[in-house]
């Protein structure tokens, strides 16, 4: 054994260590929050937010289709995957005991790690080939089969959180049991659904490679669901590969604006949700 | 229920614009510049028709339009016969203008290079690997050149660009068609891949002592240095638009236009010249191939005087008019 | 699925207490049931499409080349010779770069967050590191084209001076490369090691813990000899669903790795991982044998993280049956 002293040293030393972890995680954030801040923030324009994109070369322009397109996009994505999602959770919470709820359980692990450019591969195969032509439905259902298993199984926590008692409550008044889950057990857990739904939505909107083969891009305005459709991810990729300095300014003047979008919707749910998780306390 | 009718109208709806058509094209990042100019010059002239074009490269290009996920294709490399044989209709190369392919350097220190093909093949074999190399040095007399290995760019995907470049290194290398071969993608011997034009000129800015090949066009709007390479004739030629029209009055244009006009005699030529092609099917009665067959009617007369001012050649008087007779033929 | 959930012992007892489908289940229950089960079951159904599309989609590789299309280095679209080696080998390579470099700085922080740190301070911290995780990749490719690649290729010829005898710190300084790619994976995979490593300590029970201590031993031993060991089928959940991440990760690594096929030692030379080659050639892939190879890569990648994931999930269930 060695001497007190020393293991006392060892333990200031270590615990050091670990708290600099800790500085250097929380570094990094800062660092690429401020980055993207610098380079982004001063290219940030009215005229960049609400003009379509120039030809290559040319200066000027701006990303107004590619924020549009992204919420149309994501919103259809939304109406797909949340349905099946948040309806598959509760099933899997409520009557998933079985063999089946662990088959489902284990698809939906599976579907959670498919590469997100292995699905954009399957929405082409399943959509673009057949359909004849790239479309902004491709990328949705490409951006719904991800946010599935997302919602799914955040789902399937927050309801099995609600407390049996208050579903035991409803039974003991001879309240049928589909009523007691859709009048009780569902809006009890809607706090926890509706903030997991958006934070699979948020993941949806910064998603880029699912896009390259199914949305494909476009350059202007009013595209429907059948054509091309442009986004916000795919333009930043696009500009930041191309050689002109007009348009690796404007791929950060266009990822400060997903990147506050996509905090705006983390920073909100997870306040909201860990408030209830002190209420809870 | 009324709402939910109303967001799908609005979300499914075709353009807004009544009767508005979209002609998607995708392929060559060579022809990106032009294409995208084209398409917003013709739909100020016409604002019932939307051209939204996407370079994704010449591969892609020929792979979509045999798949019909789109209404053109575009490449720089002529599709094979086995290729052509593949698609479900019979598609037609349209030449829309004239390109360079030209070696860009990123030297600190160094400017205005000279290369001949065998070299420029030895670099991309790996076996010239010094940028003080005798054999670099033998071409560029007086020039001081670094100590420093090449760092050897290429493209990453199915390229026209590579097409040209790497079907002119074969001409000159017999080592590089036995080893390597001609191909939009190749089994590159060294080098690192960068995603279209654009990500080659990226890497090359990015990257001292760095060789890379771009469509002239990207050189010249991002201000990089070019080398001269020496043609069939002996002469060290910079890729322009008078050296590329030089090479294209050489060859002979056949009938389906595809043609290789890399390695061109003729004094003036530049060696690594290409035509560039719309990839279009000869039978299409829908409105969008209609309007189409409007546009490449247009690309042929007033499109053709933006050529000159991205880099680009326009087509020969004798080249425009054989090609418009083919296009006045599409169904 | 929030990091905290995945954490969190999976096989809690399904509401026991009401019966799933006794004898005076009502009709309305029954339609009920299976309605959501109709919705549960689109889950299967959507992965049994994506495997069927993915066999279906690549047939004519694997009778072209067989078992020898993973170990064969060949990608020669001119040619049509394919092999999926270089992919793979770039996949490993940087995937566990990204875990050497994360998971002693992850690791790292878990401890600090869950052992040392105030409760406030620790979530504060734990809510901003949730943050990182979700930057999307797209941006984190930014700033490694625009800001990790220009300062790696100022630091790389120092580091080949120094430690150039090794083969790892060899060859021209890029920038671009694997070792670009591993640095912005690291960054990826950080939060998600972070916040479970740090969940799974905050659940050793509290009675070892104060026992160690009460012993007299330090909090530094009372770590090592007590919270890790407890904790270790946890943390290691945490790295393989780390690593299931990092390994389907493709539009960050596209932007930084380089691109290129080759296998070779040094960490400086570019090189290319199966999701980076789908996206970069899916679209232009002219021959069919070319386009069948690239989904024969996608075949292969879906595998190999299924497999992972199954190790993540079969490690945090070893910890939960621990607790019970």
């Amino acid at each position: 054994m060695r001497s007190y002293a020393a293991r006392r040293a060892v333990n200031v030393v270590m615990l050091s260590v670990t708290a600099f972890c800790a500085a250097a995680a929380l570094f990094s954030l800062f660092f690429v929050l401020g980055y993207i801040a610098w380079r982004g923030l001063g290219a940030l324009s009215w005229a960049f937010l609400t003009r379509l994109p120039k030809p290559a070369g040319e200066a000027g322009g701006g990303i107004a289709n590619s924020i549009v397109d992204s919420a149309k996009l994501v919103a259809l994505a939304g109406a797909i995957g949340i349905p099946v999602g948040v309806l598959g959770g509760v099933y899997l919470a409520e009557f998933g005991g079985g063999r089946l709820g662990a088959l489902v359980r284990f698809c939906a692990d599976v579907l959670n790690g498919v590469p997100s450019i292995v699905v954009g591969l399957f929405a082409y195969a399943l959509i673009v080939v057949p359909m004849k032509g790239f479309s902004g439905l491709a990328g949705s259902v490409a951006l719904a089969v991800i946010m599935i298993p997302i919602v799914l199984r955040n789902t399937e926590e927050f309801v099995r959180l609600v407390p049996h008692a208050l579903r035991e409550a409803g039974l003991a008044l001879g309240v049928p049991r589909w009523k007691v889950v859709l009048r009780i057990v569902i809006p009890s857990a809607a706090r926890g659904i509706v903030t997991g739904s958006l934070l699979a939505l948020s993941r949806a909107a910064g998603e880029t490679a699912p896009l390259i083969f199914t949305a494909f891009g476009n350059r202007y305005w009013d595209s429907g669901f059948l054509q091309p459709m442009a986004a916000l991810p795919l333009t930043i990729y696009t500009y930041a590969i191309s050689p002109y300095d007009d348009l690796h300014r404007q791929a950060w003047a266009a990822a400060a604006v997903l990147m506050i979008f996509v905090l705006a919707i983390n920073a909100t749910t997870r306040l909201a949700l860990r408030t209830q998780a002190m209420e809870a306390r | 229920m009324k709402r939910i009718a109303i967001l799908s109208t609005l979300l499914f709806a075709a353009p807004a614009f009544a009767g508005a058509i979209v002609l998607n094209g995708a392929g060559s990042t060579f022809g990106y510049p032009i294409y995208t100019k084209w398409a917003d010059q013709y739909h100020a002239a016409h604002p019932d028709v939307q051209i939204n074009y996407q370079g994704i490269g010449s591969g892609g290009g020929i792979r979509q339009i045999t798949e019909k996920t789109i209404d053109f294709g575009a490449t720089d490399g002529p599709m094979t016969d086995a290729q052509l044989a593949k698609g479900p209709g019979k598609l037609v190369h349209i030449p829309t203008v004239l390109g360079a392919t030209v070696p860009i350097l990123n030297v600190p220190g160094v400017k205005s290079l000279r290369f001949t093909g065998p070299l420029l093949a030895d670099i991309y074999l790996g076996k010239v690997a010094k940028w003080n190399d005798p054999e670099i040095a033998k071409v560029n007399p007086g020039v001081k050149l670094p100590d420093a290995p090449i760092t050897v760019i290429h493209r990453a995907d199915g390229s026209g660009t590579t097409y040209s470049f790497v079907d002119y290194l074969s001409k000159v290398s017999p080592q590089w068609k036995t080893k390597v071969g001609v191909g939009t993608s190749v089994d590159w011997p060294v080098g690192l891949g960068g995603k279209g034009s654009d990500g080659v000129t990226g890497l090359v800015k990015q990257n001292a002592n760095s060789i890379g090949y771009v469509e002239l066009i990207y050189a010249l709007q991002n201000k990089i240095d070019y080398a001269a390479v020496k043609n069939k004739a002996g002469r060290y030629v910079k890729g322009g638009l008078a050296s590329v029209t030089a090479a294209a009055a050489a060859a002979r244009m056949p009938k389906d236009y595809r043609v290789s006009i890399t390695d061109a005699p003729g004094a003036r030529a530049y060696p690594i010249s290409t035509y560039t092609w719309l990839l279009v099917y000869a039978d299409n009665p829908t409105p969008q191939g209609k309007a189409l067959k409007q546009f490449l009617l247009w690309m042929l007369g007033a499109g053709q005087k933006d050529a000159a001012a991205l880099g680009y050649a326009p087509l020969p008087a004798n080249v425009r008019a054989m090609v418009k007779k083919t296009v006045e033929q599409l169904r | 699925m929030s990091a905290e959930a995945l954490a969190r012992p999976e096989n809690r007892p399904a509401l026991k207490a009401i019966p799933v489908a006794g004898p005076r289940e009502q009709a309305g229950d029954r339609l009920f049931r299976w309605s959501l089960l109709l919705f549960a079951l689109s889950v299967v159904v959507l992965a049994g499409l994506v495997a069927w599309k993915l066999i279906a989609g690549s047939l004519m590789t694997w009778k072209a080349f067989g078992w020898r299309f993973l170990f064969s280095s060949a990608w020669d679209p001119v040619n049509d010779k394919f092999g999926a080696l270089p992919f793979i080998y770039g996949t490993l390579v940087s995937s566990a770069l990204a875990l050497l470099l994360a998971l002693p700085l992850g690791a790292g922080s878990a401890i600090f967050l869950a052992e040392l740190a105030p409760r406030r301070v620790s979530d504060v911290c734990t809510f901003l590191i949730e943050l990182l995780a979700a930057v999307p990749s797209v941006i984190l490719g930014l700033i490694g084209i625009f800001a990790l690649a220009p300062f790696l290729s100022a630091v790389e010829p120092w580091l080949t001076k120094r430690l150039g005898f090794l083969p790892l710190f060899q060859g021209a300084p890029y920038g671009v490369g694997m070792l670009a790619a591993g640095i912005i994976l690291a960054l990826m995979i950080l939060p998600y090691i972070t916040i479970v490593s740090r969940e799974v300590l905050l659940g050793v029970p509290r009675p070892l813990k104060e026992g160690v201590l009460a012993l007299g031993a330090t909090r530094w031993e009372m770590v090592t000899r007590v919270s890790l060991p407890y904790s270790a089928p946890g943390i290691a959940g945490a790295v393989f669903l780390s690593l299931g991440r990092a390994l389907g990760e493709t539009m960050a690594v596209t932007m930084v790795i380089g691109n290129t096929p080759k296998i070779s030692a040094s960490l400086f030379q570019p090189g290319y991982t199966m999701a980076a080659v789908i996206a970069n050639e899916l679209a232009e892939a002219v021959s069919d044998l070319h386009l069948q190879s690239l989904i024969a890569i996608g075949l292969t990648l879906f595998g190999v993280t299924i497999l992972v994931n199954a190790a993540a999930r079969l490690m945090l269930l070893r910890l939960s049956k621990r607790h019970s």
